[in-house]
């Protein structure tokens, strides 16, 4: 469990980046911090491995104040996913993997066994193991950054736009991985994201956060998109823009899903689909 | 016959090329005088180069200061630590040092900025110390321009190196001071021709030690 009790954090040519901010992430779920940028959600992802202090609150780990945590030792148990994998460009990719147990000083050959077992359920074939970075696909690197990130098997995971820099269809596979990892490991998850559609797609708790990390709303997916607080939050999911305003209209091939400005969103498949035809 | 071929012909000498005082010995010497200084210049340079990179402070200091040690005049530098000190090899070596260290300087400081500040982050946040993160990310990474600061320092001494036979030192100066006052300029020819081709070789060395660093760090 992750616990935000009263945060804040000013810097000191004036600017909040974060008032008062309280937050609950529980064990083993997906806590999802979603919110424009510049609303202060990476500060407060950040603040969970000391890389950033608050000026004042406290942030708690289970019943352990991280402030009294060194950051060293803090960190090497938190996996740290970020955008654009922030890899070590002369470093081989399974070195990159094992970076974190070969700084716990764990044999190196215990490491990369480990980091071979993490390159296979993150999708990655072995052969990947030994070239660069740089000879990998920003999906690949994002991978590698995933694997890095659970190397050390952390229970708590934060990760910081870690699909924002990939192509769509790239960003659901790995979305998909993800979620798929997630029912395997059950790891506390602290995700960051800008787009709505990934915080829904993969959160079991949805944080939508207004300037200076004000909580919009705090829900699951099924809650905020059912009943949005107020007019921000239904504008952040962009009800009333027409992308999550759905209807169905019926085709000879089936049911398609078509959005506000009857534009095809998708098609209706399962269950509903029989009812639709039957 | 021309300068040109006459000073060929003095470095073709058996007797100019041997011995003690011979070509071959003073090239050593050459040689030998700009490694140590650029060795000293290391030990001095890069150390605060990195402290400079790494912490982002006292930038703006040592780039004024090492810029002021460029503009130092060397036989100046040479001249007026020789009459402090004494003939010999300390006072053009204090020169060499001075002449050396803003490029070695420029160059630790310069690869340690230039590395991507999300990498270094990267780093930080899977849970490096400052000190693993300046030995395992900032001095690989930044290794390249430090090779091209020792680069630029290490031919800009070998040239300069020559005036340590104005207070007395060796290298292939003397080849040079001599000639000038016997009005024998075939045989400084030679000796500048000769500064010419270590000068070269050097180069040729730190070329094949660069592309190596970048091969092999992945920032071609």
């Amino acid at each position: 469990m992750i616990r935000f009790e009263d945060v804040s954090k000013s810097y000191p040519d004036g600017t909040e980046a974060v008032r008062g901010f309280t937050l609950e992430a529980p064990t083993g779920c997906t806590t999802v911090l979603v919110g424009s940028s510049g609303c202060g959600k990476t500060t407060l992802l950040r603040m969970v491995n000391r890389m950033v202090d608050p000026t004042s609150g406290i942030v708690w780990i289970d019943d352990e104040n991280v402030a009294e945590v060194p950051p060293v030792p803090l960190r090497r148990r938190i996996g740290y996913v970020m955008q654009n994998a922030g890899l070590l460009p002369h470093r081989l990719v399974i070195d990159n993997i094992a970076t974190v147990p070969l700084l716990n000083g764990v044999p190196k050959a215990e490491a990369h066994r480990r980091a071979s077992e993490l390159m296979e359920l993150v999708g990655l074939e072995p052969r990947m193991g030994k070239r660069y970075p740089d000879q990998l696909s920003g999906g690949q690197q994002q991978r590698v950054g995933v694997a890095r990130g659970l190397a050390a098997d952390p229970n708590i995971l934060l990760m910081d736009e870690p699909f924002g820099a990939v192509d769509p269809l790239v960003r659901a596979d790995l979305q998909a991985e993800l979620l798929r990892i997630q029912r395997e490991l059950h790891k506390t998850i602290l995700f960051v994201t800008h787009d709505i559609a990934e915080a829904l797609a993969l959160g079991d708790q949805i944080v939508i956060l207004a300037k200076g990390a004000r909580i919009a709303q705090t829900g699951t997916p099924q809650e905020v998109v059912a009943e949005p607080a107020d007019s921000f939050v239904a504008d952040f999911l962009g009800l009333g823009r027409g992308s999550l305003d759905l209807h169905l209209r019926e085709t000879p091939t089936g049911t398609l899903v078509l959005d506000a400005h009857g534009r095809p969103a998708g098609r209706l498949v399962g269950e509903s689909r029989t009812d639709a035809t039957a | 016959m021309n300068y040109f071929t006459q000073a060929l012909a003095w470095i073709a000498d058996p007797e100019n090329l041997h011995g003690d005082g011979g070509l071959l010995a003073r090239s050593w010497e050459q040689i030998w005088y700009t490694l140590l200084a650029v060795l000293v210049a290391s030990v001095i340079a890069i150390p605060l180069g990195y402290l400079v990179g790494h912490t982002g402070r006292g930038r703006g200091l040592v780039v004024a200061t090492s810029g002021a040690a460029r503009a130092l005049p060397t036989l100046g530098v040479v001249t007026l630590v020789g009459l402090i000190f004494g003939i010999g090899l300390f006072a053009p070596m204090v020169a060499l040092v001075l002449l050396a260290v803003p490029s070695v300087l420029a160059g630790a400081y310069a690869g340690v900025e230039a590395i991507d500040p999300r990498t270094k982050d990267a780093a930080r946040s899977m849970g490096m110390s400052e000190w693993q993160v300046l030995t395992k990310v900032e001095i690989p990474l930044g290794l390249p321009l430090l090779i091209g600061g020792l680069r630029s320092a290490t031919l800009q001494v070998v040239a300069t190196a020559t005036l340590a036979a104005y207070v007395g030192a060796g290298g292939l100066g003397r080849f040079l001071f001599l000639g000038l006052k016997t009005q024998d300029y075939p045989q400084m020819l030679a000796a500048a021709l000769l500064v010419m081709v270590i000068a070269l070789i050097l180069e040729g060395a730190y070329e094949l030690a660069e592309r190596q660093a970048a091969q092999r760090l992945r920032t071609h």
